[in-house]
């Protein structure tokens, strides 16, 4: 009886605790909002809140983008993809690589600014799909029949090797890149918290490309295949479908939006680093875990709360605590919850 | 998945393997000569071999310092490997023995690390005790245990803390397992590295994140020597004393009741629990075990590399651990021994020593240290793809592998078809 609730409610309460906790602390204690002639001027209302709300929400946008390349690939051959956070670091290096090729700079005007960006997107999104696909074909595909654990070394293996190609490539420590877009401007307010380019920038690129993403699984026959490959592999070989090439697919649209959340991520932050992929990675699959893996829509939630998450963390923990944080909620999660919020219950997650 | 996989499959390949005979191809011809040159070895040679072998390996293992100078490169790489063996024989119970893929073990190193960055060192400069320890050590204020009692409370605390972090495991399986124990290992991570805004009282803090803990005792026995940086040979005697010991409570550990209920559960949950395996106590077991012999590795590292510093205990170091596991082959107490003393060599001798300014000779800009994960990623792809099994396999993961399960289940009077089975695995 009383599994059955913390089954059905724990999540939801464990998850809504920490916005509730400081939302109520900001009304009743007050929050510091800034110094006017030397004296601290403390506020008491939700606005700091909503401050947090909107870069974790933009900051979720990146997190989903890549959470649905993990639940993509986990759904159809149940393999934790872990080279998937090092291909979106491949994707920030690539754009950024890609602005010089088109001559983009903090000073170009806006016409050829977004024609140029939506060119770098593009190619981006192809050299990540194709990337994941590769590795998929040279590292995944030879173990199909191997144990389980087989691939996920594999992963792993591919995750140190882009990690160090990543390293080689633009040196081992954070480098900052040109604000093309200049993200902080604000273009509006709502309720008194101010919305950047930057958080205009992550959703319109987030919701459009899942809405796509969305359509195609669910309407065209190539989506088919893909879903008929996850339900059961060998039934769908039977029906004439070639699993292979739709696995392949799978993880060429997984790459391709791991690449998009790369360029986002490069503007969005303006500083990239090779290890940037790792904690996004960890990062992308809480939120694929949380919104019930296998399930797009339940990726892209998942990622907007872990977004959520790790902003309330860095603004009222310290960002050197945010990690913990998001980690002690995918444990909460697997206590909990295994199937997440979305999901239905699987052998693995029972 | 594996059951779908096997369906996939077409049959033809159960057929022209069963039985154990030899496959058409050349090469599972030359695997079975092989095979029969070895069992023919094994007649001619008398019963008490193994032993013999055991013994003089020791031997050698006991004089192995006495060849090289005291303070050379090499005996300290040596020393290293065999703390990475026994690390690895730790987590080769845990993944090997039950099965349960851990990627947090990093974790049991830094709290084996931090027992002696607590116990041995003056860290905590208030409190005032000493027990069994040199006579310089005996006036400096904090905490200043005996190494071998340190050694006890790193293996009880990890192994403490290996049964925290399994509990939240039970209820799952495969990867799930894996993500969680990589998620307490990397919340292990953080707060080393954040500890020293975790107060404790007086003044003191729980690490000294990424300044370290530095000025850690050094061991202290009478009689075998001063444990300094220039005579590196009572450090490696030390450190092969605790990988025998390891050994043999792994190998003993392996035939027991215990190591068979491990075996059992790894092969098939629902079939071992309904003939009556304790899932709990036999999973936490598992856990516990492999976490207190990661300890006292991480304690003897500890004290070796004379700092306890946050900034050593991050993921690669779980996957470093792992990928000697894998390699050695999974299961395998040879073969976990084997696969950390190659890493370990590897990684302190021949990339830093031998190879590093290899792509500089032919005109590249860096160095190998730079780039060793992505090295030890390439080995663990090439591994998996080429030899899943492991240099030196579990007995029976090579009996699967080359179909004589098999073989002696058709003996018994059992149809072909669990060949199939076994194959495809």
């Amino acid at each position: 009886m009383v599994r059955k609730y913390v089954g059905r409610w724990g999540l939801i309460v464990a998850l809504a605790a920490l916005p509730i906790y400081y939302g109520v602390r900001d009304l009743v204690h007050g929050y510091q909002a800034g110094f006017v002639a030397g004296h601290p001027v403390v506020h008491h209302d939700l606005t700091q809140l909503g401050f947090n709300f909107a870069t974790g929400l933009s900051n979720g946008a990146i997190w989903a983008l890549i959470a649905i390349g993990y639940t993509l690939v986990y759904g159809i051959i149940e393999l934790i993809n872990f080279a998937h956070g090092d291909v979106f670091m491949i994707g920030s290096f690539t754009a950024v690589g890609l602005y010089s090729v088109f001559g983009l700079t903090s000073s170009t005007g806006a016409p050829g600014l977004v024609l140029g960006l939506l060119a770098v997107l593009l190619i981006t999104m192809i050299v990540c799909g194709v990337l994941n696909t590769l590795i998929e074909r040279v590292a995944y595909r030879p173990l199909r029949n191997a144990p389980k654990l087989a691939p996920l070394i594999t992963a792993v293996g591919f995750s140190f090797i882009l990690q160090n190609v990543g390293l080689l490539w633009r040196g081992g420590s954070p480098q900052s890149v040109p604000d093309l877009i200049n993200q902080g401007k604000t273009v509006f307010h709502i309720f008194g918290v101010p919305i950047v380019r930057g958080y205009l920038l992550a959703l319109g690129v987030m919701i459009p490309l899942v809405l796509v993403l969305g359509r195609f699984i669910s309407t065209t026959r190539m989506g088919r295949a893909m879903r008929a490959t996850a339900q059961d592999p060998e039934a769908a070989r039977l029906m004439g479908i070639n699993v292979n090439q739709t696995i392949a697919l799978t993880f060429l649209l997984g790459g391709a939006l791991a690449g998009a959340a790369g360029l986002v991520y490069a503007l969005f932050e303006t500083n990239i680093w090779y290890f940037q992929g790792f904690r996004a990675g960890l990062f992308a699959f809480t939120a694929a875990v949380m919104g019930g893996i296998g399930n797009v829509r339940g990726a892209v939630l998942g990622g907007l709360i872990i977004g959520v998450i790790q902003a309330l963390a860095d603004s009222r923990m310290g960002p050197q605590w945010t990690e913990a944080v998001v980690f002690a909620y995918l444990i909460m999660i697997m206590v909990l919850r295994p199937r997440g919020l979305l999901g239905e219950e699987t052998r693995e997650a029972g | 998945m594996s059951d779908a996989d096997e369906k996939n499959e077409p049959s033809t390949r159960s057929v022209t393997v069963t039985e154990g005979e030899p496959g058409p191809s050349d090469w599972s011809e030359f695997r079975a000569q092989m095979r029969e040159w070895r069992e023919g070895v094994e007649r001619v040679l008398p019963p008490w071999w193994s032993r013999a072998l055991a013994a003089t390996l020791i031997v050698i293992g006991i004089v192995l310092p006495f060849l090289f100078s005291a303070d050379s490169g090499f005996l300290n790489a040596t020393i290293i490997a065999v703390a990475y063996a026994v690390m690895s024989l730790g987590l080769n119970i845990v993944v090997g023995f039950a099965g349960l893929l851990d990627l947090g073990y990093v974790a049991f190193y830094a709290l084996g690390a931090y027992t002696l960055g607590w116990f041995g060192s003056g860290f905590f400069y208030k409190a005032h005790l000493h027990v069994l320890v040199s006579p310089v050590a005996s006036t400096l204020p904090g905490i200043h245990l005996n190494f071998l009692l340190i050694l006890v409370a790193a293996a009880a605390i990890c192994a403490l803390a290996g049964m925290l972090i399994g509990l939240p495991t039970l209820r799952l399986r495969g990867d799930y397992i894996a993500i969680v124990t990589l998620a307490f290992g990397e919340i292990i991570g953080v707060v080393a590295v954040n500890g020293t805004s975790v107060h404790l009282g007086g003044g003191m803090t729980l690490t000294a994140g990424n300044l370290g803990i530095s000025a850690v005792d050094s061991p202290y026995f009478p009689g075998i020597g001063l444990f300094n940086e220039l005579d590196l040979r009572p450090w490696y005697w030390l450190i092969f004393g605790i990988l025998l010991l390891v050994l043999f409570v792994n190998l003993r550990l392996r035939d027991s009741r215990l190591g068979r209920a491990w075996v059992a559960l790894r092969e098939d949950e629902v079939a071992a629990v309904s003939m009556g395996i304790p899932l709990v106590r036999t999973k936490l077991m598992a856990y516990s075990i492999g976490a207190a012999f990661g300890g006292m590795s991480g304690a003897f590292f500890g004290t070796y590399f004379t700092v306890v510093n946050a900034s050593q205990f991050q993921f690669g170091f779980s996957i470093f651990i792992l990928g000697m596991v894998i390699i050695g082959g999974l299961g395998s107490i040879w073969g976990a021994v084997a696969g950390g003393l190659l890493l370990g060599y590897i990684n302190y001798y021949l990339i830093p020593d031998v190879l590093n300014s290899l792509p500089s000779k032919i005109g590249l800009n860096f160095q190998l240290t730079e780039i060793e994960f992505g090295i030890y990623g390439f080995l663990l792809v090439i591994m998996m793809i080429l030899r899943p099994q492991g240099l030196i396999p579990e007995r029976r993961r090579r009996l699967e592998l080359t179909g004589r399960v098999s073989a002696t289940d058709s003996e018994l009077g059992e149809p072909s078809a669990i060949s199939t089975l076994e194959l495809a695995e």
